[in-house]
């Protein structure tokens, strides 16, 4: 799988068990603190990472813990530099457009999962998968001040 | 079905009320064993239901979910629920989706405790 026919730099196959989402949270702590994102934006990226992994397994797969789900990671460069995660799934295909967060007025447990995530990334974006399933995409730019991850050797913070 | 794990949850009766305190990441794998927890404090409480997040280092909208409901139901019993000890992490989500001021949240337990 590729993004604009640029091959990910971090390809991870995972079966839909919830599991799992421990260890994708701190592979995207670590990941995106050594990107340069601080403490609380790589926070906010692994909470993104792992409700859009809990809306799959939640609402696509039922609770089913043996479906596929594939995480790629781009570390973005240039002169946009930041973090690129596209999440894709075998799920049953439904609208983007009814795929919405509640009003956060109507205080009632639930339906928040989306709402967070639009919140904390810069981007979000949700497709019909070309064949089936579902495909998400994240993306978080770095700040200005904070290191681009191909050069955090080179440049003074 | 996937996988669904255990969560301590310390229990302690208080002069005002219980004192509920969870340890660990409370994400959809411990949601509904939090959930079972958290309901059963809710029902021995006689009176305020206190919940001490000190030992939570994350928490995702299933675990708040959790907590609207509880508030939910200690509400319509006429009686209190307060986190605290928040970390900022878990502060972060309820900020996101402004719960932090429709719960009740304090710093420690003593803040907790008053009306």
């Amino acid at each position: 799988m590729t993004s604009d026919n640029v091959p990910a730099d971090i390809r991870i196959d995972l079966k839909s068990d919830t599991k799992h989402l421990a260890s994708i949270r701190g592979l995207i702590l670590s990941l995106t603190q050594t990107c340069g994102f601080d403490v609380v934006e790589s926070g906010h990226i692994a909470l993104a990472v792992d409700e859009s992994l809990a809306n799959i397994i939640r609402h696509g797969y039922q609770h089913r813990n043996d479906q596929p789900i594939n995480i790629s990671i781009w570390l973005l460069k240039d002169d946009q530099p930041g973090i690129k995660i596209v999440i894709e799934d075998e799920a049953m295909q439904i609208d983007p457009d009814d795929i919405c967060g509640r009003d956060l007025d109507d205080i009632k447990p639930g339906g928040l999962g989306v709402h967070i995530i639009k919140d904390v990334m810069d981007e979000c974006t949700f497709a019909k998968r070309e064949c089936k399933g579902m495909r998400v995409t994240l993306l978080k730019h770095l700040k200005p001040k904070t290191l681009d991850c191909t050069e955090n050797t080179k440049t003074p913070r | 079905m996937s996988s669904q794990q255990n969560i301590e949850v310390e229990t302690k009766t208080l002069p005002a009320g219980i004192l509920l305190k969870p340890k660990g990441d409370i994400d959809l794998s411990r949601a509904p064993a939090f959930r079972t927890e958290i309901a059963k404090g809710i029902q021995k409480a006689n009176g305020a239901v206190f919940i001490d997040l000190n030992d939570v280092p994350y928490m995702d909208s299933s675990g708040v979910a959790t907590l609207v409901e509880a508030l939910k139901t200690t509400s319509q019993s006429g009686n209190r629920l307060v986190l605290f000890g928040m970390q900022e992490r878990v502060r972060s989500i309820f900020e996101i989706a402004r719960l932090d001021t429709v719960f009740k949240i304090t710093e420690t337990l003593e803040q907790a405790q008053e009306d």
